[in-house]
């Protein structure tokens, strides 16, 4: 593998704090039946060459909140409030004009489904070529290419130089999925947004990619927010983790934390239903029984209520009048959770661990 | 792809002999009679002995499908043709001598196969530059008043009868105001003033015609701005300008070319009121000519052999840009 060159300085200047910071950003959408309330009130931060893992249903705003720092939503439909920083600037409510310098640049993303994300009439080496000569417009096409084999190369790819010529629908599902990777990477991005990078692989390529991204992170020491459902690449890749539902952030802290004490019954569920390979063939997966709540109205209470197993062990109607605030537990300022439950650590210890295989636990430890 | 050729051109000529044969069989054994107007034409009386005789030297009074061997031949070797007492030579490629002016069909075709040539050129450059190009903007602008007046106006000429449009512009513009004179001039004669005489012609039926165009060229680019790939587009920095002509438009074009190959064919197979309205001597005014009483056999026959022609090849030529359009579609 030829080396890349790097002359990016880990750590841009003008930011002393983290480089991606969100504070209290909420994202509507009118639509024909109402205001759909995609995010609310998330807070998150990101530090270079740190590692975010959003984690949630479908639905529950992992992607249009991470859309929204590239300012991705259509202006005309999207109501954005709150506040986003990239390396200390304000993205919400810049110039389209600004934003174009950032996306790409500063802060790229990798979609999930690499087949439909790359365009299928231009080749690869074109896509990630363009990439490269809209933020470098000193750059030759043959500088441009040059960048393009050298980066297929970079993630991977085999004969880098024959493929950079091929359309998409050439590669096989892991290698379009580095393609998709490269061409995130071309110029050197600080922040890196993978949305569901690996769900569209089977487990094997899986593993690759999620190594090659760490990689790449150990090289470039860019941020990474990983958006995923699936806790295993949580636990391989987050350093932080943001359990989001219906919108809001319902979990945050750091990964260890997160997998070792979960504090939130919908973190309990999500753990419960992950199948393990070395787990017993008849041992039960238990699903959180009911469907996510309607963005569309709101519940008054916390949105997990009305299929939280749990809500019994607080006092009267607390769950479903009042919205929990996202607020330290029993395990310190690290750790913040969105739930009424006094002594979340006790019912985990004593109702949901036994359930859960053990593996899984020991694993964060 | 040579199979995939082959296999294609085979399908293609069978489409059009049944074509023709469907043609030749319905006219040959309809209720005209094409020896009447013969019979008729000459000063005796025309007694059913006579039409007797003069459908036999026709060859009228074989089955259809002998008669339609023998038309078929003539367009590998010579023939000659009797209609009542007088007999034609028909050179190859013959396709029968006219009942009408008793010329051979092939070299009319010749003559009027070039105007409408030229109106399908010209009409169908019209309303596709003009048709794609506001069904771009209107997308790039949707759901905006300009959007919405687009969509509407489109709606506003496309309920505007065709012929009503050929009419209007002919009327006021050649006819009254004098503006533009228009016709077919042969193009060896005076090209500008073939050019100026089509002008309108095409402008009208490129005008009438580019709605259908613009709507289904928004809805096209409306769906694909959709696309993971547009706003992965989008996410790479580059600008709207770039990402909307470049990425969306590229991938939008490819049905539209689709359905341009099959109107472009259908227009070459003859723009009947253009130039019927404008007195143009085309394809559609000579096969509209032939199915007027007395029915002109031989040239209907070479008309709708010709449209079923140009609708195949252009079918055929479909699929191939395809292949250049879509990479995914190439074959070996």
């Amino acid at each position: 593998m030829t080396a890349v060159s790097m002359d990016r300085p880990s750590g841009s200047a003008g930011a002393s704090g983290p480089f991606l910071e969100v504070r209290d950003l909420t994202v509507k959408f009118p639509t024909a039946d109402g205001l759909v309330h995609a995010v609310s009130d998330l807070s998150y931060s990101v530090e270079l060459g740190k590692t975010l893992g959003i984690v949630g249903e479908s639905g529950s705003g992992k992607s249009v909140s991470s859309m929204a720092v590239l300012g991705l939503h259509d202006r005309r439909s999207a109501r954005i409030s709150g506040s986003i920083t990239v390396d200390g600037q304000e993205v919400v409510g810049l110039s389209e004009n600004r934003l174009r310098k950032l996306r790409g640049n500063q802060v790229a993303m990798i979609f999930q489904d690499a087949l439909a994300a790359l365009h299928p009439f231009f080749r690869v080496g074109d896509q990630l070529a363009e990439g490269y000569l809209v933020h470098h417009p000193k750059a030759s096409k043959r500088d441009a290419r040059k960048r393009a084999i050298e980066m297929l190369d970079r993630v991977g790819i085999p004969s880098p130089s024959a493929r950079v010529d091929d359309f998409p629908h050439q590669f096989s599902g892991g290698m379009r999925q580095r393609v998709m990777i490269a061409m995130g990477l071309i110029n050197d991005p600080s922040l890196l947004i993978a949305d569901e990078p690996t769900t569209a692989l089977d487990v094997t390529v899986q593993a690759q990619i999620l190594d090659l991204l760490q990689d790449l992170q150990r090289e470039f020491n860019s941020a990474i927010i990983m958006i995923t459902h699936d806790l295993g690449v949580i636990a391989e890749m987050a350093d932080d983790v943001l359990v989001m539902y219906s919108g809001r952030a319902v979990e945050y802290g750091s990964c260890k934390e997160i997998l070792s004490h979960p504090e939130m019954p919908y973190t309990w569920g999500l753990l419960s239903s992950v199948p393990s390979v070395d787990s017993d063939v008849n041992a039960r997966m238990i699903p959180i029984p009911g469907t996510p709540p309607s963005l569309l109205s709101p519940l008054p209470g916390c949105a997990f209520e009305p299929r939280c197993s749990h809500k019994d062990k607080v006092g009267g109607d607390l769950c479903a009048t009042q919205l929990p605030e996202l607020r330290p537990g029993g395990r310190g300022e690290g750790h913040l959770k969105r739930c009424h439950l006094t002594d979340p650590d006790q019912i985990y210890a004593a109702e949901v661990l036994p359930e859960i295989e053990p593996d899984l636990m020991e694993d964060g430890r | 792809m040579l199979g995939f050729v082959v296999r294609r051109l085979t399908a293609s000529l069978m489409v059009i002999l049944l074509a023709s044969l469907v043609v030749f069989a319905i006219f040959y054994l309809g209720p005209a009679n094409p020896a009447r107007p013969v019979c008729e034409a000459s000063n005796k009386q025309c007694t059913p002995e006579r039409l007797a005789v003069i459908e036999k030297s026709m060859g009228l009074d074989q089955p259809v499908l002998v008669a339609y061997r023998d038309f078929m031949k003539g367009i590998v070797r010579d023939r000659d043709v009797v209609i009542g007492q007088a007999e034609y030579h028909c050179d190859a490629p013959c396709l029968g001598v006219s009942y009408g002016n008793r010329l051979q069909v092939t070299d009319e075709l010749k003559q009027h196969i070039v105007p409408t040539i030229l109106i399908a050129i010209g009409g169908s450059a019209v309303y596709l530059t003009l048709g794609v190009a506001i069904g771009v903007l209107a997308a790039a602008r949707r759901g905006s008043v300009e959007d919405r007046l687009l969509v509407s106006g489109s709606l506003v000429v496309s309920s505007i009868p065709y012929y009503l449009m050929c009419l209007l512009a002919w009327i006021y513009l050649d006819l009254k105001w004098g503006l533009i004179d228009t016709g077919y001039f042969p193009i060896g004669d005076n090209p500008w003033k073939t050019f100026t005489g089509l002008l309108l012609p095409c402008l009208v039926l490129g005008i009438a015609s580019c709605p259908g165009y613009a709507r289904y060229t928004r809805g096209q680019m409306v769906e694909t701005m959709g696309e993971d790939y547009i706003r992965a587009a989008t996410a790479k920095g580059l600008s709207n300008r770039v990402v909307l002509f470049k990425h969306t438009l590229r991938a939008a074009i490819v049905p539209i070319v689709t359905i341009f190959g099959l109107d472009f064919g259908i227009l070459l197979a003859g723009t009947i009121f253009t130039e019927k309205i404008f007195d143009v001597d085309g394809i559609g005014k000579w096969g509209l000519e032939a199915i007027s009483s007395p029915q002109d056999l031989p040239v209907l026959t070479a008309t709708v052999m010709i449209g079923a022609i140009f609708i195949v090849v252009s079918n055929l030529l479909v699929d191939i840009a395809y292949g250049f359009l879509d990479p995914r579609v190439r074959i070996g």
